[in-house]
């Protein structure tokens, strides 16, 4: 049956080729709809087949690698197109494709009327061509092209209304448009990529190798724990994880990509491709476990940007924007997890968080199509009547985030909050904690000044729930968002945890290196749990209150730390700190500097100095002059002609 | 067969002497006839391709005759792994340029194409040639055309531009025209040894040339190379020759020209004088590093397209100069097919600077913008083509620098630093080339002029569609190419340490 698994990656690829070879010939939005979902489709299908096929066979049965072709080869070097499927890339490609589905369908929907509709599906087919590579590759080259790739999509996508306005909140004010928000996008991605890539080449150094299995094997088997090389190798890979998954420093590209049509945002701005990042760390578990160094730097990356990303998330208006700094925030607590050792509870957290942070996209769609493309929350309120399906549905992937249990949000964020204190420290547990409060208060202030209190809308609008095509993806995505946790019950509350146990084997040699600091009874287990719920709670209510009752409050808050307010509204100033100490100098260096200083005045006159004094010298090249040109030519090659003619001839 | 490469070699001449004979007024049975010869040389290089036996290291189709006796001059040609490549690429583009400027060339249309014609064969001569004296003769002779194409169809510093372009390659070539005639001179020297310029012979005498001399061989067949390349800081002929250059000279001139510098170094320099090259090898693989992250920070912050392009050349030929001197396996097969890369990607990349300049006759970043709504189809290709030039995986810019990087990394010769510094580049490649695209391509129309601009014609597409299939055949499958070379380059590197390991140990012997 695995046998099948190349065709869950070919499926997107062929949709991507007909709808963007085609898609303007076939001019209809359901064919290119149905082309560019049903692909999608068909691969979560054999997706879900080899998955119930791995469910049945045993702990060993559960990898196989297929190798299609060679891509590179050269020296000692040799790289193929193979996948590796195993029990956490499956559970990958169940979501990529599973999520990835939905955000198709809806789509057919939202993006209904738009003149680039063909294209639209043809990126998002390619982008999941990409996704599917970088997750079910068996090597670091591929994943690599994958993750490269997804960067592309992320570019094409996030630009395309190129044309169209956009605020940034920072550089560029009024001129903006997305295609600034798009190259952004892509050049900070590719800052990180160049740590991945060096950190490719030190591993086949190291291993002599580029594909997982050698080089994980070879690690577990001769390295240390604390090797410096593994240092670099982790760190380096980590780089191109920050990139990716928009972790502090570079998470600045995140908020400008809301730049893009939502469903974009819904799939690879907070479903997918920046959780490629936390994947890539939790395939990389073994090389992490050699060196606890980097795994405490994941540790307070993770932790930092999560805290950060949480507060600036307090004041923003945009309701995506919102959003935005909200999935930054839950990136770094997955990686908060992922560096104390917890990576299925980072896992488990990717793929909750999938569920409901794509409902929440996917239903700030709709509110923005309902009220004429309005973003910012200050001008919503009281959408709860006109929209029921969607503030439902909504309501309850705030529920999840917010971690109210039994919400899927509650499971997996507990997990991580767990592994932070009883395999970190303290300090980490606290903080985690605090930003589950932060977490709680602006997903309701969000939901508050959304859908309940008053109109603020003005009254020409009368908005109007999504069709069908819409709506069904959120209310399955609502039952996901419910019900996913329940994969990962922790053994203190009498479950199994399915998904850690699913996952052990690809984290067993990890799990070998890492022996597990201290142990814990049952009682802290409850006592942290209790009071994570009770912040969640107090996190909810206390936003209520605010937002819906006393606004006086904020609005006093706002004014007595105006400083404070005006500090995390500007986002603490980092994109115009980033354009004054490195965007500027290097463009103006480059061009008063390199090019009119050196190029031009030192190169260019030490030659034109050398050429001109030639010149005076001889007196020759006056000769050459344009008008007698064209004579000069003929002769030339006529003489050419006449000699080789010669001594051809002799020859 | 065993005249192939000669009947190859000057298939173009043949044509160029048939259209001497047309009245210039027949502008449309030149172009023609111009462009069917283009295409018949690049139909029998093809038949070479197929035929040309990879697992042989060796030089294939060889046809040697004595040609000047008294100088022990033959014309000796053959081809290896190397020359197959850059004959391939040559016989390629030489169509599609003289498809390019079908229209935008409209004075002198007879010499245009003569010159074109002779261009190519001056080209096919350098890499095929296996004789020093006759590789320095299709070397010099090739300037000629060049240089009339940049003179008489160029822009308004046409001439400026031609000649120094001349004097730049010229100065270059007369050291290793120097060179070469010392080299013979040496084998004369020899025990029962004659004054001679084969190659074969000198690849066997040259690396036993006593280290002082061999370093100032080494660094006159180099110099004359890295102007060629160009190499930081020999470049700034580059610019000009480009900005000015009319379009299928632009071409021509970053798609085969500046390979023979580097195919140079490989044919030259690293073989002839192994040990010169390691002792030299850090110093201008720091000129490439150099080179890789200058000419990609100066391609930021040009306004003119065409000199954008022009820049991002320097960046990206800095990479194919620090693999070749990484001296391992992978670095010098990533310098093979970044050739051939750069070739495509930044041929492609000058015909669609070509291609918006007959309709504007601007090459200004500023007067663009928006470009997507009413070309989209020209924006598709665009966009394709400056990924496979910023190193997109998937695409052929990336298998290249990916190899080289390697290579350059894996080096005993070279810090790692070296490829670290390197990779940078490939940020800065996506910073010009995404910056650029986006002011011409994205955003909203704010020049009206641009309101009426048509999309690509079909010849434009018939132009394009051709560079695109290979650049993603070379991504997504480089095999093909690679291992036409693959044992080509396994020799190069076991002649440079098999000469250096027993000079080693010659020299520990004496000491």
């Amino acid at each position: 049956m695995h046998n099948l698994s190349p065709y869950i990656v070919l499926f997107p690829l062929l949709g991507f080729l007909i709808n963007g070879l085609l898609g303007k010939k076939i001019h209809s939005e359901k064919i290119s709809g149905i082309i560019g979902s049903g692909v999608v489709g068909v691969s979560f299908v054999i997706a879900a087949i080899v998955f119930f096929e791995m469910l049945r066979s045993s702990v060993e049965e559960r990898f196989y690698l297929i190798n299609l072709f060679n891509w590179i080869a050269a020296g000692s070097l040799s790289i193929t197109v193979g996948y590796q499927i195993d029990q956490l890339s499956i559970l990958m490609t169940l979501i990529v494709t599973g999520v990835g589905f939905l955000i198709h369908v809806y789509s057919i929907g939202y993006m209904h009327g738009d003149p680039g509709f063909w294209r639209f599906f043809a990126y998002l087919n390619l982008f999941i061509f990409m996704m599917l590579n970088l997750v079910l590759a068996n090597n670091f080259a591929l994943m690599f092209f994958g993750w490269e790739g997804v960067g592309l999509c992320s570019y094409l996508l996030i630009g395309f209304w190129h044309d169209r306005r956009f605020d940034t909140g920072g550089y560029k004010p009024g001129t903006a448009t997305t295609s600034d928000a798009a190259k952004k996008a892509f050049i900070v991605n590719r800052i990180g990529d160049v740590g991945f890539l060096i950190s490719m080449f030190l591993i086949f150094m190291t291993f002599g190798s580029l594909t997982f299995e050698d080089v994980f094997k070879r690690a577990s088997g001769v390295m240390m724990t604390g090797d410096e090389t593994m240092f670099w190798i982790t760190l380096l890979l980590f780089l191109g994880a920050i990139g990716k998954s928009a972790q502090i420093p570079l998470y600045v590209w995140l908020p400008d990509a809301m730049a893009g049509p939502t469903p974009v945002s819904a799939l690879i701005h907070a479903a997918t491709m920046v959780t490629a990042g936390v994947y890539m760390v939790a395939r990389c578990s073994v090389l992490y476990a050699l060196s606890p160094v980097t795994m405490e730097i994941v540790s307070i990356t993770g932790l930092a940007t999560a805290f950060v990303a949480a507060t600036m998330a307090l004041v923003q208006n945009d309701i995506k924007k919102v959003l935005a700094y909200s999935t930054i925030s839950q990136l770094g607590y997955m990686f908060l997890g992922l560096g104390v050792g917890g990576f299925a509870a980072g896992i488990f957290h990717l793929t909750t968080h999938a569920f409901f942070k794509a409902l929440l996209f996917l239903g700030a769609g709709v509110v923005i199509h309902a009220i004429r493309e309005e973003q910012d929350i200050q001008k919503m309120g009281g959408l709860k009547s006109k929209l029921p399906i969607t503030s439902n549905t909504f309501l309850i992937a705030a529920l999840a985030i917010a971690g109210v249990p039994p919400f899927s949000g509650f499971f997996s964020k507990d997990e991580i909050l767990w592994h932070s204190f009883s395999q970190g420290s303290i300090v980490y547990w606290l903080f985690g904690w605090m930003t589950a409060g932060l977490t709680a208060f602006y997903m309701f202030r969000l939901f508050s000044l959304t859908f309940s209190g008053k109109e603020r809308w003005s009254h020409d609008i009368h908005p109007h729930e999504a069709p069908n095509v819409m709506t069904i993806p959120l209310v399955i995505l609502a039952g996901l968002s419910m019900l996913g946790g329940f994969i990962g019950i922790p053994a203190s509350l009498g479950g199994g945890n399915a998904i850690e146990q699913w996952l052990e084997p690809v984290f067993e040699r990890a799990h070998v290196i890492m022996v597990p600091l201290h142990t814990f009874s049952h009682a802290t287990e409850y006592l942290l749990m209790a009071l994570s719920v009770l912040l969640s709670i107090g996190g909810v209510y206390i936003a209520r209150l605010f937002y819906l009752r006393r606004t006086d409050i904020v609005f006093k808050l706002s004014t007595s730390f105006a400083t404070i307010y005006k500090f995390l509204w500007n986002k603490y100033y980092v994109d115009e700190m980033y354009d004054a100490v490195v965007v500027q100098p290097v463009v103006k260096g480059s061009e008063k500097l390199l090019w009119a200083r050196f190029d031009v005045s030192i190169v260019d006159g030490l030659v034109n100095g050398t050429a001109r004094f030639m010149y005076s010298l001889s007196g020759i090249l006056r000769r050459i002059q344009v008008g007698v040109a064209q004579s000069y030519a003929m002769v030339f090659v006529a003489g050419i002609i006449i000699i080789l003619g010669i001594l051809l001839t002799r020859m | 067969m065993t005249d192939i490469l000669t009947y190859l070699i000057f298939l173009p001449m043949a044509g160029s002497v048939l259209l001497f004979f047309l009245k210039k007024e027949r502008v449309a049975t030149l172009k023609v006839l111009g462009f069917v010869f283009s295409l018949l040389t690049f139909g029998l290089s093809f038949i070479i391709y197929f035929a040309f036996d990879p697992s042989n290291a060796g030089f294939q189709f060889a046809r040697r005759i004595l040609w000047v006796p008294s100088l022990n001059i033959s014309y000796y040609v053959g081809i290896d792994g190397i020359s197959l490549m850059l004959v391939l690429l040559t016989t390629f583009l030489t169509p599609l340029a003289l498809l390019s400027s079908w229209k935008s060339i409209e004075k002198r249309v007879k010499e245009y194409t003569i010159m074109m014609l002779l261009l190519e064969t001056g080209m096919l001569g350098v890499f095929c040639a296996l004789d020093m004296f006759l590789f320095y003769i299709f070397w010099e002779a090739m300037l000629i055309p060049m240089y009339f194409i940049i003179g008489m169809w160029g822009g308004e510093n046409r001439i400026y531009a031609a000649i120094k372009f001349f004097l730049y390659t010229m100065v270059g070539s007369l050291l290793m025209l120097v060179a070469i005639i010392w080299l013979g001179y040496y084998a004369s020297t020899q025990p029962n040894g004659r004054f001679t310029t084969d190659l074969l012979q000198l690849y066997s005498i040259a690396p036993a040339v006593p280290l002082t001399i061999q370093t100032w061989m080494f660094l006159a067949f180099t110099f004359s190379f890295a102007i060629k390349v160009p190499l930081f800081p020999f470049h700034t002929w580059l610019p000009d020759a480009h900005v000015e250059a009319p379009t299928a000279g632009s071409v021509i001139l970053a798609g085969v020209l500046l390979k023979m510098g580097t195919y140079g170094l490989l044919r030259f320099s690293v073989p002839l004088f192994p040990d010169a090259t390691i002792m030299f090898a850090p110093y201008i693989a720091l000129l490439a590093v150099i080179g890789i992250i200058y000419g990609a920070l100066v391609s930021m912050v040009q306004t003119d397209i065409k000199k954008l392009v022009a820049y991002s050349s320097v960046s990206h030929l800095g990479f194919v100069v620090l693999g070749i001197f990484a001296l391992t396996e992978e670095g010098i097969q990533g310098s093979i097919i970044q050739m051939i890369n750069h070739g495509l990607s930044t041929g492609a990349l000058f015909l669609i600077v070509g291609m918006i300049y007959e309709r504007r006759h601007t090459r200004m970043i500023s007067e663009f913008g928006g470009l997507a709504n009413v070309m989209p189809l020209f924006a598709t290709f665009f966009m394709i083509v400056s990924l496979s030039s910023l190193g997109l995986p998937g695409l052929n810019g990336f298998i290249g620098e990916f190899l080289i990087l390697v290579g350059a990394f894996k080096s005993t010769y070279l810090s790692q630093w070296f490829a670290i510094f390197s990779s940078t580049g490939v940020i800065l490649a996506a910073v010009y080339l995404l910056w650029m695209y986006q002011r011409v391509v994205f955003g909203k129309m704010t020049n009206p002029i641009n309101q009426n601009l048509s999309d690509l014609s079909k010849r434009e597409i018939a132009v394009l569609a051709p560079v695109l299939l290979f650049i993603v055949w070379i991504g997504v499958y480089p095999g093909t190419f690679l291992q036409k070379s693959h044992n080509t380059t396994k020799h190069i590197i076991s002649v440079v340490k098999q000469y250096t390991q027993s000079n080693l140990t010659h020299s520990d012997t004496t000491r």
